[in-house]
């Protein structure tokens, strides 16, 4: 296992800590009644996103999830656009056509977070294709969660990456719910890294609240897929802190004695900090300077989300063709 | 001039793109070795080499995502599903995916995309295998639906179709592929969005798609030898559709016709008898008739495939009902 450097390591608190001000800021946003549409919360879930992230470049695509606004701030998402784009205004990143569920960056290879759970799945091995055939060494990474590893695009699609040794990592996010459904309850398996040995792929698992293993798993399986050794299936057991969605006290399917516990025990931002106080030397107020500097840069992105203009309802009518063609 | 196969003049499309374009690249089950189950690709692995005809595995959602994939990345797939039937498999990734990620992260992706599969009856191949479905794909904006009735609108179309950045679902037809027609020697195009007269008359229009144009054409023979002037219209592009073309045959002949071989109850002769009614109503000299398969299941037995499947003499037939139709 090898180990980030300080700086790093700090990129990744700071990754972590942007994520969890984004996703606290738009829960309360959302039930002051300020935010249109679904809104599902990544809190708890910042080391996976993070430490995968960590190993990717701009040119590297991901596609994410319906619980995604994680997955794009780690790859590079501003939170001013994504705010913007929550807000549903015209300098979001979808100019307000896709809302949280489908926002997109193509100058980060963000192709996309989606609406139907597991359909990312094959648009990342269709990037990684794209990629092999180009020959120019970028990976793809999909982030899906344990629910998807029941859909049947998710086994299509480990085996036809597995079969053409496609450059792609397939993050398992294992919040051991889907949507309310215990793990137990919609498949038998505990530990989803059993289902790589069916596709004949590497599977490994990791505690997924703890950035620094997740960043050691992922740094091999992105430099296994980089260097043309194929696919990985990397799961990540981690845990939803918030309901499924912003309506969904998230109490009637689990104990919120366990919820407290997670938290308590496997809050990822506070596991790191604890490790970059205790090994790393870092002093609990440059940590605290960390998280006002982004405090305030939040403050500007919600600012400039609230200013932006909204779209004309006529505007509904572009984008739905390239060139000449009309709706 | 030469004469060549409605299949060999696909063939050469697909060909002459490859030559032209290193993104265009080939998927699909079995079209490498195998040749393609109507053989369109047949001997193309050997001429471009495995990495740009690629045969998957039965997978027809992990073939259509992992396409889209390619296609929003930078490469320019044309991905065959064997047969329209199977598009049901892969639905969630063409109706969810590919035709609404350009519109859902407003505009920043296109996605020169080509479906290729075929439908139709006529060869006892039964419920699973005889549909006429582009109704379906038509009804789903974002989607282009191309339907080649001929050798050479099937080769200039599909040239055209690998070329344009949007998703363009071709439909071809099972029983087209061995239909002769004539091709110029040299490079040609036809445009998405231009429909084709191919036979002009006086009396009544004949709109005909795919297959059910060969039969308008025999059909418009036999009338003509009893005084009846046919004219027989192929829209080639469902969507997009040259509403104009459609119209002023109708201004001219003052009678419509509308014969496909899909199930007509919410088919697209409905779409097209809404249009004309909208801006040709003072035109019409009689009501607008559909010749369209009988609500059922493709049957098997070829009695009773025959009886469900419409033909040139059920044109005839309601042709001539609208030629003597007293207002």
């Amino acid at each position: 296992m090898s180990k980030p450097s300080k700086d790093r390591m700090l990129w990744m608190y700071r990754k972590m800590v942007e994520i969890r001000q984004f996703e606290e800021a738009a829960g309360t946003l959302y039930q002051s009644g300020q935010l249109p549409g679904f809104l599902h919360l990544y809190i708890g879930e910042e080391a996976t996103a993070v430490g995968v992230c960590a190993h990717l470049e701009d040119a590297d695509y991901i596609t994410s999830t319906h619980r995604g606004h994680g997955h794009l701030i780690a790859k590079g998402g501003k939170r001013d656009r994504m705010m913007a784009e929550l807000f549903a205004r015209t300098t979001g990143y979808c100019k307000g056509k896709g809302g949280s569920m489908h926002i997109a960056d193509k100058a980060t290879g963000i192709l996309g977070a989606n609406g139907v759970v597991g359909a990312g799945i094959p648009l990342a091995a269709g990037a990684g294709l794209s990629a092999k055939l180009r020959r120019t060494k970028q990976v793809a990474v999909s982030f899906f969660g344990d629910g998807a590893t029941n859909q049947g695009v998710f086994h299509e699609t480990l085996n036809l990456a597995a079969v053409w040794a496609l450059p792609v990592v397939f993050v398992c996010e294992n919040n051991r719910f889907g949507m309310g459904t215990p793990q137990r309850e919609h498949q038998r398996v505990e530990d989803i890294a059993v289902r790589a040995p069916a596709y004949d792929m590497p599977g490994v698992t990791v505690d997924g609240n703890d950035v620094l293993k997740v960043y050691a798993a992922a740094q091999e399986a992105v430099t296994r897929a980089r260097e043309g050794g194929g696919p990985t299936l990397l799961n990540c057991d981690t845990y939803r802190f918030r309901g499924h969605h912003i309506g969904d006290p998230g109490t009637s399917y689990r104990d919120r004695e366990e919820v407290q516990e997670q938290e308590r025990k496997r809050d990822p931002i506070r596991r790191l900090a604890a490790v970059l106080t205790e090994k790393e030397g870092v002093t609990e107020p440059e940590l605290s300077t960390i998280e006002a500097e982004l405090a305030k840069d939040l403050e500007d992105a919600l600012a400039f989300a609230k200013n932006s203009p909204e779209p004309h309802p006529e505007d509904a009518l572009q984008d739905v063709y390239a060139g000449a063609i009309l709706p | 001039m030469k004469t060549i196969t409605y299949r060999d003049a696909l063939k050469e499309a697909l060909v002459e793109e490859m030559h032209r374009d290193e993104s265009v690249f080939l998927m699909g089950e079995d079209i490498a070795e195998y040749g393609g189950a109507y053989k369109v690709t047949d001997g193309l692995f050997q001429q471009f080499g495995k990495e740009r005809v690629r045969n998957t595995p039965i997978s027809e959602a992990a073939i259509i995502g992992t396409a889209l994939g390619a296609a929003v990345t930078g490469m320019r797939p044309v991905a065959e599903l064997m047969y329209i039937d199977f598009t049901a498999v892969g639905m969630d990734q063409i109706v969810n995916q590919v035709a609404k990620i350009r519109y859902m992260v407003g505009g920043q992706l296109d996605v020169p995309l080509v479906i290729r599969t075929q439908g139709g009856a006529g060869r006892s191949s039964a419920a699973q295998h005889a549909q006429s479905l582009e109704a379906w794909f038509v009804h789903i904006p974002g989607l282009l639906v191309v339907m080649p009735a001929t050798p050479y609108d099937a080769k200039g179309l599909l040239k055209t179709a690998i070329r344009d950045d949007n998703p363009v679902m071709f439909i071809e037809h099972k029983l087209l592929y061995t239909e002769q027609g004539d091709l110029p020697e040299a490079e040609y195009t036809i445009p998405l969005g231009v429909a084709d007269v191919k036979r002009a008359g006086d009396d009544i229009t004949i709109l005909a798609t795919s297959r059910m144009v060969l039969h308008a054409l025999a059909a418009a023979d036999v009338l003509a030898d009893e005084g009846i002037s046919a004219e027989v219209v192929d829209p080639r592009t469902l969507m997009p559709l040259d509403k104009e073309t459609i119209f002023n045959s109708v201004k001219k002949t003052n009678r419509l016709l509308i014969a496909h071989e899909a199930v007509g109850r919410a088919g697209f002769g409905a779409e097209i008898a809404a249009l004309v009614v909208r801006e040709a109503f003072d035109y019409l000299d009689a009501p607008i008739e559909r010749v369209t398969a009988a609500p059922v299941p493709v049957p098997f037995a070829p009695v009773m495939e025959n009886f469900v499947i419409p033909d040139a003499s059920q044109i005839v037939e309601a042709a001539r009902k609208l030629v003597r139709y007293e207002i």
